[in-house]
């Protein structure tokens, strides 16, 4: 059941992740990479990595695509015009080197890594929490800070007039 | 049990495609979800090596990648919605100049 499910949402997510970057229309652009976010949540499940799933779908999907439409379509911005691709010689040798570079990788990286036996509440609210509030409490409250000067930072940057 | 290398192999992939998005888009916000995309893939990478250690910090991590992303987005779009209220453009190529 797993490979199928992996399988899938894998596939499903480059694709949206191709059509992200090979749309003109930058309003199907931001709904494909939603599908795409979708479909990295459902991994993450599969990863047992409930929490981080859910935040996904919840902040990154639901907060942040959201504010990108809101943004296309308050500069109602027109479908791009895509020049005409050039297949210069640079860039087919940039696309074998990268594609030999991921072959190397590929072959040490496919196969390789089985799980651990983990606990039940692994990935959970809890387990993650107390790491977020005791390791890391530190980082949390940083961050805290940085999402508050995030806010005040985008509110004066988007006035009309300071 | 699809193993951990397969995620990797995943997360690498999504980063190229990002990757190669925000260098051949000319249009700021594509060039900024390929930069979201980007991130995504690091998340991915970070959860599927905690898993394959059993290891609880690489989500701990992923939070923190996740709330950065969500702070940079906002700041930035609001960087673009100011830029495109001056010069009436978003195209990368057409914002070549640094003054007003």
């Amino acid at each position: 059941m797993e490979p199928i499910l992996f399988w899938a949402f894998a596939v499903l997510a480059v694709l949206g992740a191709a059509l992200v970057v090979l749309l003109a229309n930058p309003v199907r652009g931001a709904m494909c990479l939603v599908g795409t976010l979708f479909c990295l949540a459902v991994l993450f499940v599969l990863l047992d990595a409930h929490l981080i799933a859910v935040l996904e779908v919840l902040v990154y999907a639901g907060a942040v695509m959201v504010l990108f439409l809101f943004v296309i379509m308050l500069l109602n911005l027109r479908e791009e015009e895509l020049g005409a691709r050039r297949f210069t010689l640079v860039k087919i040798v940039g696309f074998l080197a990268c594609g030999w570079v991921g072959c190397m990788l590929g072959r040490v990286l496919i196969g390789r890594g089985d799980r651990p036996p983990v606990s039940d509440g692994y990935g959970g609210v809890a387990a993650v929490g107390r790491l977020l509030l005791g390791d890391y409490l530190l980082a949390f409250e940083l961050t805290s800070v940085l999402l508050l000067v995030a806010v005040v930072g985008a509110v004066i940057l988007a006035k009309r007039r300071i | 049990m699809v193993p951990i290398g397969h995620y990797l192999v995943l997360a690498t992939v999504l980063f190229a495609i990002g990757a190669i998005g925000v260098v051949s888009r000319r249009n700021a916000i594509v060039a900024f979800m390929s930069v979201e995309l980007m991130l995504n893939a690091a998340i991915l990478a970070f959860v599927a090596f905690a898993r394959g250690f059993g290891d609880l910090r690489g989500h701990a991590v992923a939070f923190f990648v996740m709330a950065v992303a969500a702070a940079e987005a906002a700041v930035g779009l609001a960087i673009v919605v100011a830029v495109f209220r001056r010069r009436a453009t978003v195209n990368l190529d057409e914002l070549r100049e640094l003054k007003g």
